[in-house]
């Protein structure tokens, strides 16, 4: 007596499974993660992975099983069997994959607010943290730190300007402008980016958040970095022939470190205004 | 009494090209006009593919070192528009459509022969115009979305050019589209249903309903972008009070229906080239035609998954997470039936069968990858990046291309009276899908990584796994060589193939190989069941089936 | 239709220029009218199109101070009438070459392209006494794109209809029996008609 096909059936998808659901958890495909939010992302990513390693294995596996299995045999002209249909079968891969897909719809709604994405736009808190006037509306913005924001963590407010082809961060508080973007380890920051000439994107892997840069909206994006390091920015909008080049750095620093960093690169304190033109 | 009859006078002179020649000129004939399509969509399809060359050739190394920068642009931006305009849309549409579609309805022709003829002859001119304005001035370097107001900075000749020779093919694309819907609804033959027609008639039905509904509004975009670089207006320019964002939205309620006008007939040739070559009937007809609905409508409503970090509002971008989604859902139903067609069935392992089941698994996989981009958060991370271009070149290539194949292996006996050389056609499939999955499988992972896409430089890290794919990419260049040979050689020393090699039912089969110009000398066949294929339940020892007649097209003497 | 002694290039030759038109009204009716209606759907999307980029740019997009989106409402509806009239006028004349009145109905189609032409008349002396460019702010541009993209239809809708009104002469298409240039152009104008409409409503009411 053979096993019956159900028990193997049944052997087969849960190996399927097991296999999905290990790789997902343990076959890394993404870069390390040093923000707050990049975790919640991870998540998600392994969730998605696994359903669909499940998913390809699954049905590559049908595909080859079906072309050995049933392959033609030299000289037979017949035919296969005459199966039109079957409806409670037709149902129920209709109801799994909706059910699936429902459940993928509902989860990635959750991480995105876990992520901050959610944050209403306009909304007064995403102004009060990056310090502009309620001038204009707001147009964009990831705020996970808006998301369960604690009044008494001050927020570093960063002005970014995207232009053909670079980044600028100016430090409105220490009057700092520069290249390159500084900011301290478990702080909060808040960009408010904007574009001179054409649509950029800003986009910082280990951080898992880009936000499009589009002239005439200004545009708040926030995070708290988590680990100290240099991360690649990365322009993720064609901007024009040099959109390759357009990267710049973020530079997570120990708190201490920033400081100095901040103290060094202010502005020395003017001078004693003159009171007159002396001829 | 003898009766002297005058000899008949000769036949006057003939104001019609005959031959090869006919391929040439205006003809009306809709067997004609698919293979000029067809043809014309290749030579396309090979620009294309050297466009796509010298893209990956650039990739080999980290740093902008084989073409001047804005050259590289140009390059990216024909690329796109020349496969998507020039050789998809044209081919599954254009080519299958026409020479099928007739057939199918049991009709001589399409309902609009002379429109037929103008909307393809749209296409040679659009296409060189385009392809000229790279030697003219420079050719349009914002991409094929040619995304404001990048779009209004570039040298604006040749963005007036690419925007002149999309509209040209969007209009080409919209008359076929109004012929298909006509043909297919009002020249039925006597006695042929809606629910009895090939799934393929189904498939153009619904990708016509999305091309006439979609095509018109991308038409009157470009025509504001053009007044915005002409007329200097501010639609799209921010600095002149315009909203860059509102061309995205307009621009994508077309371009993503587009993805499914590229993919919804490749759909239908796949569900007419699976049965045949199982010797099964298709699986599940009524719910295939109401999946093609489906899709069709959420097609719709999906667009602004493209605009994920464009600033959206949130509930925004909520709505169409949930709205892509549910178009997995339809689309796996199909691939379930594919799969149930199979199943069962005696199956042949050549090369239609083979473009046909690396069609299913590539698109499963870029089907996946689309699922998971569906979901906002996980998009923020891979929008605009190499992620994205694997995705989409497994559902275009991988998808929509394999079965372009297929369908060639599949309907070249018919058109041409001779067979393909299955074993070149086995060769081409092995170098194509190891070509394709090498070339783009890798690029999945430099998107997560940091890769973004457009670029000419990139971070070293990215330098091998991007050999990696420039060899793929060679493979498939490779891959073309097979292929190519087995067309021409084939046309003169192929086997004869006789009427229906295949054994089959549709009626393009039930006539000559090739086809007369009337399609069948006589009347139409009514075909009422497309799909008969399959032996009673009493003859096998398997589970119930519906009780149907035998068509015994195994009966090796039994003449179809 | 083909002789039993011609050679299969005769045949073939006799039967291709005919083979579009060979399957016909005998079996399916005449479906050129629902192909023209297709293809107004497909006309009417670009419109949907220019409808839905001014009414997001209205929602969104600040004018610059001084601008309004207020317009003088007299000559414009007195359009409106014009066109709508002018419906009436072109469904009159298809009624009169129903009834097989031809004259009646060239003289019912005369009238239609007057009123449609005096449409574009009117248009042009609004164009003429409106304080805005084309290039002026966001609304003029899209005002003038979306009447300009109307007026260019109702200028081959008034085209169209003079050429109805020449193949009805006398030992013409329309009038040996072929109503089908009538009722097309009857429809596109319907068409262009009921576009309008829709533009008073939103650009100029709204």
């Amino acid at each position: 007596m053979r096993i019956p096909a159900a028990i193997l059936t049944l052997l087969a998808g849960m190996a399927l499974v097991l296999t999905g659901l290990w790789v997902g958890q343990n076959i890394n495909l993404l870069p390390e993660d040093a923000s707050l939010n990049a975790p919640v992302y991870d998540e998600l990513f392994k969730v998605l992975f696994s359903i669909g390693t499940i998913l390809l294995i699954g049905i590559a596996g049908l595909i080859v099983y079906s072309l050995v299995r049933f392959r033609r045999v030299n000289g037979d002209h017949g035919d296969g069997v005459a199966i039109e249909g079957n409806l409670p079968l037709e149902i129920l891969w209709t109801a799994i994959p909706a059910i699936v897909v429902l459940f993928v719809g509902i989860y990635s709604y959750d991480i995105y607010e876990r992520m901050g994405g959610m944050a209403p736009l306009n909304d007064h808190s995403m102004h009060a943290m990056h310090g502009d006037a309620a001038e204009g509306r707001t147009w964009a913005g990831i705020s996970p730190v808006a998301q369960g924001a604690d009044a008494s963590e001050p927020t570093l407010p960063v002005e970014v300007t995207a232009m053909q082809f670079a980044f600028i961060f100016h430090y409105p508080e220490a009057d700092i402008t520069s290249g390159e973007l500084h900011v301290p380890v478990g702080q909060p920051v808040a960009l408010t980016m904007k574009a001179n000439d054409v649509i950029h994107a800003f986009w910082v892997p280990q951080f898992r958040l880009k936000q499009d840069i589009i002239p005439g909206q200004p545009t708040l994006l926030s995070f708290t970095a988590t680990k100290a390091g240099r991360y690649p920015i990365v322009c993720a909008e064609l901007c024009g022939p040099y959109h390759g080049g357009m990267r710049s750095t973020v530079i997570v620093d120990e708190p201490q470190t920033f400081a100095d960093w901040v103290a060094q690169n202010s502005p020395a304190p003017a001078p004693a205004a003159p009171t007159a033109i002396q001829s | 009494m003898t009766l002297t009859l005058s000899p008949a006078s000769p036949p006057p002179a003939s104001l019609q090209p005959q031959g090869w020649l006919r391929y040439l000129s205006f003809s009306t004939d809709h067997k004609v006009i698919g293979l000029q399509y067809l043809v014309c969509g290749f030579l396309f399809y090979l620009v294309g593919g050297a466009l796509a060359g010298a893209i990956r050739t650039e990739l080999l190394t980290p740093i902008s070192d084989f073409l001047p920068r804005e050259t590289y642009n140009e390059v990216l931006t024909l690329h796109g528009t020349v496969m998507i305009f020039l050789w998809i849309v044209p081919v599954v549409n254009g080519a299958f459509g026409n020479y099928l579609i007739p057939f199918y309805v049991g009709a001589r022709d399409m309902a609009f022969p002379r429109l037929n003829a103008v909307a393809f002859w749209l296409i040679p001119p659009a296409g060189l115009l385009l392809i000229s304005s790279y030697f003219i001035a420079s050719a349009a370097q914002s991409g094929w979305t040619a995304y404001p107001p990048l779009s209004l900075t570039t040298p604006a000749t040749g963005q007036i050019i690419w925007i002149l020779s999309v509209l040209l093919l969007g209009g080409s694309s919209i008359f076929g589209g109004i012929n298909f819907i006509a043909t297919i609804l009002k020249l039925r033959r006597p006695g042929l249903k809606l629910m009895q027609l090939p799934m393929y008639c189904w498939a153009m039905l619904g990708t016509s309903i999305l091309v006439v509904l979609s095509t018109p509004v991308l038409a009157g975009t470009l025509v504001l972008l053009s007044f915005d670089i002409i007329a200097h207006t501010g639609f799209f320019n921010p600095s002149l009070g315009g909203n860059a964002v509102v061309y995205q939205h307009l621009f994508w309620f077309y371009s993503h229906p587009a993805v499914y006008i590229m993919v919804l007939p490749a759909f239908g040739l796949v569900s007419e080239i699976l049965p045949v070559h199982a010797r099964k009937p298709l699986f599940g007809y009524t719910t295939m035609v109401y999946s093609i609905m489906g899709i069709v409508f959420l097609g719709l409503i999906v667009w602004a998954h493209h605009m994920f970090t464009s600033g959206t509002p949130p509930w925004m971008r909520l709505f169409f997470t949930i709205a892509t989604s549910f178009i997995a859902v339809p689309t796996g139903i199909k691939f379930f039936n594919w799969l149930a067609t199979l199943w069962g069935g005696k199956i042949a392992l050549n090369s239609a069968m083979l473009f046909s089941c690396g069609f299913i698994f590539n698109f499963v996989f870029g089907g996946i990858t689309g699922v998971a981009l569906a979901q906002v958060p996980f998009d923020i991370h891979v929008h605009d990046t190499y992620f994205v271009v694997g995705h989409f070149h497994y559902i275009v290539y991988g998808g929509t291309v394999f079965v372009i194949f297929a369908s060639i292996y599949h309907w070249y006996p018919k058109v041409t009276g001779r067979l393909l050389n299955e074993p070149l056609g086995q060769l081409h499939f092995l170098l194509t899908f190891i070509g394709f999955n090498l070339c783009f499988a890798p690029q999945h992972w430099m998107g997560l990584n940091g890769m973004p896409r457009r670029v000419a430089e990139y971070d070293p890290q990215f330098e091998l796994i991007n050999q990696v794919s420039s060899v793929g990419a060679l493979l498939m260049a490779i891959s073309t060589l097979p292929f190519l040979i087995n067309v021409v050689l084939s046309a003169y020393r192929g086997a004869p193939a006789g009427d229906n090699p295949w054994n089959a039912l549709t009626p393009e089969w039930l006539t000559t190989s090739p086809p007369p110009v009337e399609n069948w000398h006589g009347e139409p066949p009514l075909v009422e069941e497309p799909y008969g294929y399959g032996v009673e339940p009493g003859e096998l020892s398997l589970a119930a089936t519906s009780g149907r007649e035998i068509w015994a097209v195994g009966d090796p003497d039994r003449k179809p | 239709m083909t002789s039993l002694s011609s050679s299969p290039d005769q045949r073939r030759e006799a039967l291709e220029p005919q083979v579009g038109e060979h399957q016909g009204a005998e079996h399916h009716g005449d479906y050129r009218m629902f192909g023209l209606a297709t293809f107004l759907v497909a006309d009417g999307m670009t419109f949907a199109g220019f409808f839905a980029a001014y009414l997001t740019f209205r929602a969104v997009n600040p004018l610059p101070s001084g601008a309004t989106y207020e317009l003088e409402l007299l000559l414009p509806t007195i359009n409106t009438v014009i066109l709508l009239v002018s419906s009436f006028t072109f469904h009159r004349a298809g009624a009169a070459l129903r009834q097989n009145d031809v004259t009646r109905c060239q003289r019912w189609l005369l009238i239609t392209a007057a009123l449609g032409f005096s449409f574009l008349a009117g248009q042009m002396k609004e164009y003429f006494s409106l304080p805005f460019g084309l290039t002026d702010n966001l609304f003029a541009s899209t005002f003038y794109a979306i009447t300009g993209f109307h007026g260019l239809h109702v200028t081959l809708g008034g085209l169209m209809i003079l050429i109805v009104w020449w193949q009805s002469r006398r030992g013409g298409r329309v009038s040996n029996g072929d109503h089908f240039p009538l009722e097309a152009a009857e429809l596109y104008w319907h068409f262009v008609d009921g576009i309008w409409v829709v533009l008073y409503g939103i650009l100029y009411l709204l």
